[in-house]
């Protein structure tokens, strides 16, 4: 079952003029996001993006941009506490 | 060699240069002495000790001292052209790779996480591109071994740039599968991933086995369970626990409600919004309890008012233990949700001692 969340990939960006078909976004992306095509990459379930951050990292060809960050409701709110960025704090708190 | 390498400081806070006190551990079978270095030799059967210390850290018990000592490691007899794997210093990370290596003879490089496993470090740029870069440095792994492959875990990706990392240090970066027990099927498949190797999931045992911290973190539940029994149990005497004991199960039961059921049945709760699901699922437990113990409509208010916020305030604190949110969307819950959630409290409060002083 592919569950979704709300605003996901909303900022995930793909500049395919720029993309060489290497596959290094489909190869880090935990979600199935990306799919080749025609030697290119192409957003195929932008539905799924968490906005990891992780494609945009690994594409040698800056193709990709996305406004990475935690999707951790705690961590919005101790930043919002300490009036920062979104953090884990000194006790970290995502599962294992 | 190793007294001369043992001279330079920096060699004092890693693994893989002079035997470290820190380093006599269950888990550290032997040192290896291997190209003038004294490797500690980990074992890829997990042990009562590492069981209890995973069970510990679910829990959240000492779960930020749970680190080990970076540097380098190795799992059987390893040499020059054996495989390097690389792996956070959270001690359950470890575990999960060493585990899953048993009868190979490879390296295992740790980078300094701060004790935070692979996925959160990434995120947080600890398991990152400058760290990794350092500790190739620091344990000299170009002299060590004669291939120039690194696997790292796929979930490192966020906080590692693998071109970069080719650049400065000339290793290549491979992203091994997701998931430590991939780990035998995509070295038999020639290092290639299958789709299902690649893909997070979230099933049911993932969501379960998250379930402890989140129980653990709901902690202030219980003092404010003992406060407002008490308070809407007064006046002591007669009926005091009559009277308490249904305000301390409504308020109690949000706890399981939240951090239990709530994830057990998240992928079929109304709404992708976490806030909303357990809005809904604690409204139901509202209705749960107004019925079982047959609450006047007054008290049946104030009781919805509380258990839905709450459990609404568990549920959208899970989206840090989950594997598919994202930060706009989270934001985006907790910007709509603070206030509903504050103003509902606070009505239940008024309700509840309203129902109370009028019997209704």
């Amino acid at each position: 079952m592919t569950i979704t969340y709300p605003k996901n990939g909303d900022t995930l960006v793909l500049m395919s003029e720029a993309c060489i078909g290497c596959g290094a976004c489909v190869d880090v992306c935990p979600h199935a996001v990306f799919r080749i095509e025609a030697g290119k990459a192409m957003i195929a379930s932008k539905a799924t993006c968490m906005e990891c951050g992780a494609c945009a990292r690994n594409c040698p060809a800056g193709a990709l941009s996305v406004e990475a960050g935690v999707g951790c409701a705690g961590a919005i709110i101790l930043g919002k506490i300490r009036g920062t960025a979104p953090t884990c704090g000194d006790d970290s708190c995502c599962g294992s | 060699m190793s007294i001369l390498l043992g001279r330079d400081p920096d060699q004092h806070t890693q693994a893989g240069f002079v035997a470290l006190n820190g380093l006599r551990k269950p888990w550290v079978e032997k040192f290896l002495v291997y190209a003038g270095r004294t490797i500690p030799v980990v074992s890829t059967i997990l042990k009562a000790g590492d069981r209890w210390g995973s069970v510990k850290a679910r829990w959240g018990i000492n779960r930020m001292q749970y680190g080990i000592l970076p540097g380098l490691y190795a799992v059987g007899s390893p040499g020059a052209d054996s495989l390097v794997f690389v792996t956070a210093n959270y001690k359950m990370s470890f575990d999960a790779l060493r585990s899953r290596l048993g009868g190979l003879d490879a390296w295992i490089l740790v980078l300094d996480t701060k004790g935070i496993n692979v996925w959160c470090a990434a995120g947080k740029g600890t398991f990152g591109t400058t760290e990794l870069v350092s500790r190739v440095a620091k344990v000299k792994l170009s002299s060590l071994v004669s291939h120039r492959v690194l696997i790292l875990p796929q979930l490192g990706a966020p906080g590692v740039r693998a071109p970069e990392i080719a650049r400065r240090t000339g290793f290549r970066v491979e992203w091994g599968p997701v998931r430590a027990k991939d780990i035998r099927a995509y070295l038999a498949a020639d290092r290639q991933k299958s789709d299902a190797m690649r893909e997070i999931r979230f099933d049911l045992r993932d969501r379960m086995v998250i379930a402890p911290i989140e129980i653990a973190h709901s902690w202030p539940i219980l003092p404010a369970t003992i406060v407002l029994a008490s308070l809407f149990g007064l006046p002591v005497g007669a009926g005091f626990l009559t009277r308490a004991i249904p305000v301390a199960i409504v308020i109690l039961g949000t706890m399981p409600v939240g951090t239990i059921l709530f994830p057990a049945i998240l992928p079929f709760l109304p709404s992708r919004a976490f806030v909303v699901k357990g809005a809904v699922l604690g409204a139901l437990w509202a209705v749960v309890c107004s019925l079982l113990f047959r609450l006047p409509p007054l008290a049946a208010i104030a009781c919805f008012l509380l258990a839905t916020p709450i459990v609404a305030f568990l549920a959208m604190n899970f989206t840090g233990s989950s594997t598919y949110t994202c930060q706009s969307g989270a934001l985006l819950e907790v910007d709509r949700s603070f206030w509903p959630m504050v103003i509902s409290l606070a009505a239940s409060l008024v309700a509840g001692g309203a129902a109370k002083l009028l019997g209704i």
